[in-house]
């Protein structure tokens, strides 16, 4: 990440979350942009997965099973790539705060553990900005483990990490593959900076913590959202 | 035979030093013959006996449709479309060409990574960058690039339908007066583009503005050599297996789960 956009000032900042499944962090993030709507910043939110233009062949491909680590990485990728290209660069530029649920560092770990070379898909996501701020979830794994798997859902084959055979059993699959994920985080997190939230907190506490930090690090009213409506 | 390689750190799990069958690449512009040249290869390769697929760019199973209504699209930009691409040729190499050439087939591709590369290159990436995201794919045995000036490929390409298409055009990047002008300015770009990574490669410049038969003649020629020095290099190869045990066996790759007709 030594693109060349990393070395203009942008006026936008990006916030990123990071965590295993179950650490909370969606919902913290969620949080974090209804306090920062609500206090009249301009806020916008993407979250990993989710472009329009490559979520169809994502869908076939997983549904097919056609992917292979190095596809399951490229098409990760290209999806990022359009939301970055078209919303997060664009909006950064704009002087928005952008929120990510998920960002690169994600596909570090993920496609790590499928066994891509990681110096290889650190350098497929060059292009990409470094966040302003990254909030790390640390969850202990049995932890996380429980808060998916409590209900007994249906996993999905991908998200059990079914792909990699650790077990016929999905739920043993997904504990093997959380765990390596869980380890790869790791390490990620002594290369990269982050905040680290306590997930094992209660919820508003972590929220607290977060829009103190938020606070100290990004001067909030640069982002004031200027209304051109009447005024009363 | 030369071994297989990749050009950088290749994909988990394939050795390429397993790879027996014959991999051969045309590049060329849209109207330089290269679809033509690959019929003919295909048909000759076919009639002698060697089991041939084809290959070519967006016709992948996973992202090929995705990627053709992508670009039908205006949304789409150019760091997006290089990953698409890249997508797209990474299921064909591992799904289509990996599993061929380790059944012995040879492989034609209708165009490779260097036409990506070119593409991105023109689009503003850096070279290192490609290098570094394509090191997943497999060097080829040979490369043949049809050189057609860009006035003679607009002239086929309106000869067979009429108009320029959009992309072939770099109507993306560039508006220098109309769809003709950026035609011949964005080919003349590639061009340029292709030599440098014709050094850098080796790629065998083939001078595609002759009739269809001389072209198809030199790359025949061309091609003809390879083959005969695979089928010495396997001959011998198989000698030695045949005297020693072979390895190869034992590590449990079966040819029948990848077979590319599957």
């Amino acid at each position: 990440m030594t693109s060349k956009t990393n070395t203009k000032e942008i006026e936008g900042k990006l916030i990123a979350v990071e965590g295993l499944d179950g650490s909370g962090k969606s919902t913290q993030i969620r949080l974090l942009k209804r306090w920062l709507e609500l206090e009249g910043y301009k806020v916008f939110f993407t979250e990993w997965n989710s472009s329009e233009l490559v979520k169809k062949a994502t869908r076939k491909g997983k549904k097919k099973k056609l992917l292979t680590p190095t596809t399951f990485s490229l098409i990760h990728c290209t999806d990022f790539a359009d939301r970055y290209e078209r919303q997060i660069l664009p909006l950064l530029k704009g002087g928005y705060i952008v929120l990510a649920d998920r960002y690169v560092y994600t596909a570090f770990a993920r496609d790590a553990v499928r066994g891509c070379d990681k110096d290889w898909v650190r350098k497929l996501y060059r292009f990409a900005r470094k966040p302003d701020l990254t909030f790390f979830f640390e969850v202990p794994l049995e932890v996380a483990l429980g808060r998916i798997l409590e209900g007994r859902p249906t996993l999905k084959y991908h998200e059990a990490g079914m792909d990699m055979n650790f077990s016929k059993d999905p739920y043993e699959s997904f504990k093997i593959f959380q765990g390596k994920i869980y380890e790869e985080y790791g390490r990620i997190f002594k290369e990269f900076p982050a905040e680290r939230v306590n997930a094992t907190e209660p919820s508003e506490e972590q929220q607290a913590k977060m829009r103190d930090i938020v606070k100290k690090r990004i001067d909030l009213k640069k982002f004031k959202l200027k209304t051109h409506g009447a005024r009363v | 035979m030369k071994i297989k390689r990749f050009y950088g750190k290749g994909l988990p799990n394939v050795d390429p030093a397993l790879l027996k069958g014959t991999f051969i690449v045309i590049e060329g512009s849209d109207g330089s013959g290269r679809s033509t040249q690959i019929g003919l290869l295909q048909n000759w390769l076919e009639r002698k006996g060697f089991p041939t697929v084809v290959v070519g760019l967006k016709r992948s199973e996973l992202v090929g449709e995705a990627l053709a209504e992508a670009m039908q699209g205006n949304t789409l930009n150019a760091i997006t479309l290089n990953l698409f691409y890249a997508t797209d040729f990474a299921d064909q190499l591992e799904r289509v060409i990996i599993p061929a050439l380790r059944s012995g087939f040879v492989v034609l591709a209708d165009r490779y990574v260097y036409t990506l590369m070119a593409r991105d290159i023109v689009r503003g990436s850096s070279l290192d960058w490609l290098k570094e995201i394509y090191g997943f794919s497999l060097v080829p045995d040979a490369v043949f690039y049809l050189n057609v000036s860009p006035k003679i490929l607009a002239e086929r390409n309106f000869r067979k339908r009429g108009f320029l298409d959009y992309w072939e055009s770099g109507m993306d990047i560039q508006r220098v007066g109309g769809m003709y002008d950026n035609f011949i300015k964005y080919q003349a770009k590639l061009h340029r583009i292709f030599e440098n990574l014709q050094k850098e490669y080796g790629l065998v410049t083939i001078h595609g503005s002759r009739s269809v038969n001389s072209v198809f003649k030199e790359i025949k020629t061309k091609v003809e050599k390879i083959l005969t020095a695979t089928s010495a290099a396997e001959r011998s190869a198989m000698a030695l297996e045949i005297s020693a045990v072979s390895s190869e066996q034992a590590e449990g790759f079966s040819n029948d789960d990848d077979h590319p007709a599957r």
